[in-house]
């Protein structure tokens, strides 16, 4: 059968939607763990400031979360419109972890809903705090769960094909496959990272718009502390995604590192252009780093793309999006770390406007990263829709409508993107912080 | 009972859930946006946001739940139903996006204008319509299958009496669930205007949503005979909602007792929707797809009931935790709060 373009396009509304979606489950999965830690911390110091900070992002929280929540029950239905094939048979093998977010999504919700309503309900601010766990907690697992799908669709196990029918189905099997631990602490600590780095250039923001209030430069000391914290974990988990691909998908790794030829002692080739014939270009090559990468061992041979026949080799520009995404964990790392050592040592130079121009950078390239990281990880599974047993170009639907699908659904989200950009910075600007503190101060707190 | 009873059950209730919760939700938009038009707003717009502000993520999650877990237990709907329904499901998502982040941004962001309201309560008649065709579809006669693979026939499915009568039943039934809740939750609040004002639109709503559910079963008589005679089997449940249907709407009208009155009005769509459901047994999709035919493995069946159980051990507290504090909370409804 097959339709070429229905392929084309639903690749393109697929791509769109998730690329989408994806800021804002970012943004969901890490914020209640920044606004449970100021919560926390305004708890412990009795100190004003972080209890306002907490109620500050939560109310901006709210909207990104509704946003997530549209564009995220517009992907699950999308799974099924533009992949039925796909879904049938993840239906039979990988249909526990996706219900089993449903109900991280429900604890989520319920929570959520009963946070944003009681703040001051309780005499006892703790027992409030306590309401955030769960919305913690729901955040994440939905995360976790999410990605358990996405590890199995690179490593697919726990049944077999006999004559095309699944026999053998073992759901935890295939829950808990080789790509899972990786994948998981990878998504879930770059979502962290990337959440402080967001509030950080928020902060570095108003202090850069005049205000000089010490909220502000609290509110930029925590989150440039968590953001250091994540982005070293990241960092590190990193390195582990590289030793799990040279293991399972080594022809993934090869194309990530234009890695041609299998040899021992192999070096990382960093930025370059890709000329004919596989003659790389300005690259800077570390010798041995692609080895300790794969092996953790500089003399450890790594198999290269001549081990595999054309048809199964990712496109091969997913090297540059390798190399954004490791740039900016580096630079943004470097940053807060500047930042968090000078703060410590009390230089000057922490609050002067250029370096806080350049935290304010650190929220829109950490959000690029997961951009990049996505896309390297997605592009880099091609020709496959679940690696070694069905392609993309099988898995797709046949109906002859995608493409007006794919402008119905452009339109929805600019709409959206907009919206949420507005509403937020509207809310904002019209109840700016020394306003709050002051009309708090004035209820008699 | 069979794992595929088992699976089709609970994914009816969540669908009755669903049901039952986004009425609300999409009649109380409605209202709100009808209540600006005929200048009517202060009296019932702030029972609304009261009810929707805590609620409305969990809304969602019940439609979510649904599609999820059908493909989890009967993974070739994935197939069936995905291929046919891209244009139609995708309409539905717009319009479900547009509602669920307007409302958002209207309540939590203060983007207050009249446009947005209007925009809000009229696309949630159009959300009800439209996910309604699936129950259409269902019923077989819409979709063709041959080598080029799964069409559906639009043409066939417009011109169709049947598909009107469902949109017509899913919409009078969103309206009168709503309003009915509504009286119900306004008189808690010791609002009269605003019970007055919703008990005038729940009875109202009744007597259209109780004619379009019978002309449905009229219309099935032709479309699909064998569907028709295993409801006309059922007669005895339908005469249960029936009766439910006169007592919901006997204390509505002596202004008795809302809260037993809407107690009774989910009784009444509990029975009919499942032996609806039960007469479609054993159809997902007639005639392509039966429960049995589509069902996933027995280990993935295990498993996923099992999480399910699991799952309820944690949603149950928490959903009662939320009522108690929003729904049968004094002080909370009546704005004390
Ligand atoms: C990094 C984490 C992550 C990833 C990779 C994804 N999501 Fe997502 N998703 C979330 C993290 C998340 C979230 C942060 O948990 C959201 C946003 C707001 C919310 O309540 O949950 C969410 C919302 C959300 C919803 C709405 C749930 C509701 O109504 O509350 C659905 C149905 C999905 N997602 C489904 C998907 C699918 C099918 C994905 C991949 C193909 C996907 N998400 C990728
Ligand atoms: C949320 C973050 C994600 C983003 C931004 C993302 C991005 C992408 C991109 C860019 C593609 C297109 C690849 C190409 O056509 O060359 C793709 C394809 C796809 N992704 Fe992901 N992905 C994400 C997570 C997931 C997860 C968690 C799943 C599984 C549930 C998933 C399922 C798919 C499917 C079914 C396709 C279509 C087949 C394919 O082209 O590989 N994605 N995604
Ligand atoms: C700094 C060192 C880093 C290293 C060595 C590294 C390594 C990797 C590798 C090898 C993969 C591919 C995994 C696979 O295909 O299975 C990956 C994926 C990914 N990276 Fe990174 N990464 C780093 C930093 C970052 C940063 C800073 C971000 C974002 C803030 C990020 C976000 C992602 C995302 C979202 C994915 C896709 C999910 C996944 O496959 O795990 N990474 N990373």
């Amino acid at each position: 059968m097959g339709n070429e373009e229905a392929v084309f396009f639903s690749r393109l509304l697929t791509e769109l939607t998730l690329s989408f979606h994806i800021i804002y489950a970012t943004i969901g999965v890490g914020i209640p763990l920044m606004i449970f830690i100021a919560q926390w911390v305004g708890i412990k110091k009795q100190d004003e400031h972080y209890i306002l900070l907490a109620r500050r992002w939560t109310r901006g929280f709210v909207i990104t979360v509704a946003v997530g929540v549209v564009t995220g029950t517009a992907i699950g239905l999308q799974l099924s419109l533009l992949w039925p094939n796909f879904m049938q048979l993840a239906g039979n093998v990988i249909a526990l972890p996706l219900f089993m977010e449903t109900f991280a999504f429900f604890f989520e919700a319920i929570f959520l809903g009963i946070y944003l309503y009681t703040w001051d309900r309780f005499k006892d601010q703790r027992k409030h705090m306590l309401l955030l766990i769960p919305v913690a907690i729901g955040a994440s697992f939905s995360a976790v769960f999410i990605t358990m799908v996405n590890a199995f669709m690179n490593t697919p196990q726990g049944f077999d094909l006999e004559n095309g029918v699944l026999v053998n189905v073992k759901p935890l099997v295939a829950m808990f496959n080789p790509a899972m631990p990786t994948k998981v602490a990878h998504v879930l600590s770059t979502a962290y990272m990337t959440s402080a780095f967001i509030l950080a250039s928020v902060g570095a923001f108003r202090l850069l718009k005049g205000s000089n209030h010490v909220y502000h430069k609290k509110a930029l000391f925590l989150t440039m502390k968590i953001g250091l914290i994540f982005s070293i974990a990241s960092a590190v988990i990193g390195d582990f995604s590289g030793k799990y691909l040279a293991e399972y998908q080594p022809e993934k790794l090869a194309a990530y590192e234009w890695h041609f030829e299998t040899e021992e002692g192999a070096p990382l080739i960093l930025f370059g252009v890709l000329k004919d014939n596989h003659e790389v270009k300005y690259a800077l090559e570390i010798p041995y780093a692609l080895s300790i990468l794969a092996h953790g061992d500089p003399y450890a041979e790594v198999i290269g793309l001549d081990q595999f026949s054309e048809d199964v080799i990712p496109p091969l520009y997913i090297h540059y999006l390798f190399d954004l995404m490791v740039t900016i964990g580096m630079v943004v790392a470097m940053v807060s770390l500047v930042y968090v050592v000078g703060t410590w040592l009390r230089r000057r130079f922490v609050n002067a406007n250029w370096f806080l121009w350049i935290v304010f950078t650190t929220g829109p390239l950490a959000m690029l990263a997961i951009e990049a990281g996505w896309w390297l990880t997605e592009v880099g599974r091609q020709p496959w829709v679940l690696r070694g047993m069905m392609r993309t170009a099988d898995a797709a639907t046949t109906s002859n409508h995608v493409d007006s699908m794919l402008l119905l659904f452009t339109g929805l989200y600019l709409v959206l993107g907009v919206g949420s950009v507005i509403v937020l910075t509207r809310m904002f600007r019209k109840n700016p912080v020394e306003q709050e503190l002051a009309d708090r101060h004035g209820e008699g707190r | 009972m069979t794992y595929e009873v088992i699976g089709i059950s609970v994914l009816w209730l969540f669908l009755f859930g669903y049901v039952i919760v986004a009425s609300i939700d999409f009649g109380a938009g409605f209202f709100n946006a009808y209540s600006l038009l005929i200048n009517k707003h202060h009296i019932i717009s702030g029972i609304i946001q009261r009810y929707l502000s805590p609620v409305w993520e969990v809304t969602n999650v019940f439609l979510v739940f649904f599609f999820v877990g059908v493909v989890g237990f009967f993974p070739r709907t994935a197939f069936y139903y995905g291929t046919s329904l891209l244009v139609p499901a995708s309409i539905a998502i717009v319009l479900l996006a547009i509602r669920g982040s307007y409302y958002a941004f209207t309540t939590y962001g203060e983007l207050r204008h009249k446009g947005w309201t209007y925009l809000y309560g009229f696309s949630g008649l159009f959300i009800p319509a439209s996910l309604s065709i699936v129950l259409t579809i269902s019923e077989g006669g819409f979709i063709t299958e041959d080598e080029a693979g799964l069409a559906l026939d639009y043409w066939a499915l417009f011109t169709s009496p049947l598909t009107w009568s469902i949109v017509v039943l899913s919409l009078t039934s969103v309206l009168y669930i709503s309003a009915a809740f509504l009286t119900w939750y306004a008189n808690k609040a010791k609002d009269h205007q605003a019970t007055e004002l919703l008990r005038k639109y729940a009875l109202v709503w009744a007597f259209p949503a109780i004619i379009t559910a019978t002309g449905i079963i009229v219309e099935l008589r032709t479309h699909n005979p064998v569907h028709f005679n295993r409801l006309v089997d059922l007669w005895f449940l339908f005469g249960i909602s029936f009766v439910l249907f006169l007592g919901s709407v006997y204390l509505i009208w002596k202004r008795k007792n809302y809260g037993i009155a809407f107690t009774l009005l989910t009784g009444q769509f509990l029975v009919a929707f499942f032996a609806y459901g039960i007469s479609h047994y054993p159809y997902l999709l007639y005639p392509y797809l039966t429960i049995y035919d589509s069902f996933t493995s027995e280990e993935m069946a295990v498993a996923l009931i099992v999480a399910f159980i699991a799952g309820l051990g944690l949603l149950l507290p928490s959903l009662f935790l939320l009522l108690k504090l929003f729904l049968f909370n004094k002080d909370y409804v009546q704005g004390n709060r």
